[in-house]
């Protein structure tokens, strides 16, 4: 394949995933939609939370806001309409749109969501090699134990153990929050008042899917040291190491990096139960509050907003499986 | 037989089986061995493990949590087991007709069922059951709503591998009527690795209930897990076994689980598993 046409190739790729993305935004939000008529009581009443619905005028303003009175197909193509443009409602118990509450918490939890991510697939990568490459050892089953544990342990109790031992117990750690309040540091003291932070709550989030990371990255190593091209590498004499490095690393990582993709919707869905542990101030924490208060419109916007985030994930997987795919790089495929 | 011979040799499947059977024994004689509801008090608020007879202690109100660890049992394996249950129903129904009828069905369905596999499942579970309300039939059916996407598309895979073989295609010659190919011939050749990954799917449901009932989304009457470690995570620094033990109950659950699954999966499907390993 000539330079220019791949280029192409990947151009073609780019846009037919942007078609997808704006597909699943409209999906979601028509989804969204339906959910809204599908509750039980009055649409209006339920966008306006336990706070409105007892206030007639409002009630009334928001039955005209919506059309709640117009044909149902009507209704759905300005909902979409309004999604579009980024008008996600208003809450109206913080007295605010739903869309300036969500930007204001998207970035702590993409710092939280996305440092995890990279973490758990590079740690959890490396362990999987080492325990795939000794498979039978002392170490092998010792990583094969933690990680069913892990497997097997709640995200949000996890979090509250880690606090009773590295706050309650030992004191090393702050128990929540996203940095010392109060306070006046230097963008580098501050930086690194934001990562003490974050230890806990990035350690919590990750660990599971290390372990998953790991399980595979092992089964997966095990599985290409059987194959031929790694007989031929040996056969001609390559040293160990460079067979490691060079053949068997990016290939066994292949279907882990698939995996991780399709593992980022349930990454971010931890990131929730997290964020309400450690008081982290994000979109998980806003879910809380939201819930607290049966703020339906926050809820609804952060259902739409983090399946994005879930896709953009999505798309960085697809970005490094390029990288890393031996098919993908010599041009074969 | 052979298969239940072939199950008492796996080491890590007999482990899983035999803590499951305890949690299910718990969750059994709970109301014998506790005979006062978890939602009575019994003792002083914030009692330590092992005073005043409560051997793991006593919660903010001076409820037993033992007695909430028990019953949280009777919680946790209803809703596991129903919601997997539900998530089967679905992802097999889309799965077999993905499979057995192909073409532009198979393409809508299978969109659908990647679209449902990339959203943030937690999320959406959380929006659904604040829409209609927590309680247990409603968390079951939003469990099951947000679990059938890999039953489904291994659904598909097998009936795809099946639609094709000479019992099926002699079927299709007398004449036999769809449904009864589909439920007759191809389901029962096709059931056993369903019936693994549906209880793989026991364990994330589990996991799922409680996370759920931790953010306050839990039926109201029910005494859970979730809820527990949820009322626990304030009180922390006080009283440690509130959210301790009930944690711990849903680790040992779980991993019960896991291991008898994959055991399971061993011994069904030795080829697969082998594959796998």
């Amino acid at each position: 394949m000539t330079r220019l046409g791949s280029a192409a190739a990947i151009g073609l790729q780019a846009i037919s995933r942007i078609a997808q993305l704006v597909a699943v935004i409209l999906v979601i939000a028509t989804f969204n939609f339906v959910l809204v008529r599908a509750a039980p009581g009055d649409p209006a009443q339920v966008m306006a939370g336990q706070s409105g619905a007892s206030d007639p005028k409002l009630l009334d303003d928001l039955r005209k806001e919506y059309g709640l009175d117009k044909p149902y197909f009507v209704q759905l193509v300005s909902h979409l309409g309004r999604v579009v443009r980024l008008d996600l409602g208003y809450s109206y118990r913080q007295r605010r749109p739903v869309v300036d509450l969500i930007l204001e918490r998207l970035p702590a939890t993409l710092l939280l969501t996305v440092t995890a991510f990279c973490l758990a697939l590079l740690i959890g990568t490396a362990l999987g090699a080492l325990a795939g490459l000794a498979a039978g050892s002392v170490l092998d089953t010792v990583f094969t134990v933690l990680s069913l544990v892990l497997y097997a342990t709640p995200v949000f109790w996890l979090g509250l153990m880690l606090v009773l031992v590295f706050s309650v117990a030992l004191g090393w750690l702050p128990p929540f929050g996203y940095e010392t309040i109060n306070v006046q540091l230097s963008p580098v003291a501050h930086a690194l008042d934001i990562m003490k932070h974050m230890i806990m709550p990035v350690t919590s989030l990750a660990a599971i899917y290390l372990a998953i990371y790991a399980r595979l990255m092992r089964s997966s190593i095990i599985e290409v040291a059987q194959q031929d091209f790694i007989k031929t590498a040996r056969a001609k004499g390559l040293s160990g190491t460079r067979i490691v490095v060079g053949h068997m690393l990016r290939n066994a990582l292949v279907p882990v990096v698939t995996v991780a993709g399709m593992q980022a919707g349930a990454l971010v869905g931890g990131a929730v139960v997290i964020e309400t542990v450690f008081a982290w101030p994000g979109l998980g924490r806003l879910t809380f509050e939201a819930l607290l208060q049966r703020d339906y419109p926050v809820l609804l916007g952060i259902f739409l907003i983090l399946s994005i985030v879930v896709i953009a994930l999505n798309l960085l997987t697809d970005l490094v499986y390029r990288l890393i795919d031996p098919r993908m790089t010599t041009g074969a495929a | 037989m052979e298969t239940a011979r072939a199950f008492l040799r796996h080491p890590s499947g007999m482990i899983g089986l035999l803590l499951l059977l305890v949690v299910v024994v718990v969750a059994i004689t709970a109301p014998i061995v506790f005979p006062v509801s978890p939602w009575e008090m019994v003792g002083a608020p914030f009692t330590p493990p092992g005073e005043d007879g409560l051997w793991l202690g006593g919660d903010t109100l001076g409820r037993d949590v033992a007695a909430g660890v028990a019953y949280g049992a009777r919680v946790s394996l209803l809703i596991g087991i129903a919601s997997a249950l539900a998530a089967m129903a679905i992802g097999v129904v889309i799965g077999a007709i993905s499979g057995y009828f192909g073409g532009k069905v198979d393409l809508v369905l299978m969109r659908m069922t990647e679209l449902f596999q990339t959203i943030p499942a937690f999320v959406l579970a959380i929006l659904l059951v604040a829409t209609f309300n927590p309680s247990l039939l409603t968390i079951i059916l939003t469990i099951g709503a947000v679990s059938w996407p890999p039953l489904a598309r291994l659904t598909r895979a097998e009936f795809l591998r099946l639609r094709h073989r000479e019992f099926v295609e002699a079927a299709l010659c007398q004449g036999e009527r769809t449904w009864r190919i589909v439920l007759g011939h191809i389901l029962p050749n096709a059931i056993s690795p369903i019936l693994v990954v549906t209880s793989l799917t026991v364990a994330t449901a589990i996991l799922l209930e409680s996370a759920l009932s931790f953010m306050g989304l839990g039926d109201p009457n029910l005494m859970s897990w979730g809820f527990m470690i949820g009322a626990g995570r304030t009180v922390i620094r006080n009283a440690w076994w509130m959210s301790v033990f009930p944690g711990l109950a849903i680790l040992v659950t779980v991993l019960a689980i896991n291991l008898f699954g994959e055991g399971l999966s061993d011994v069904l499907n030795p080829r697969v598993s082998r594959r796998r390993s």
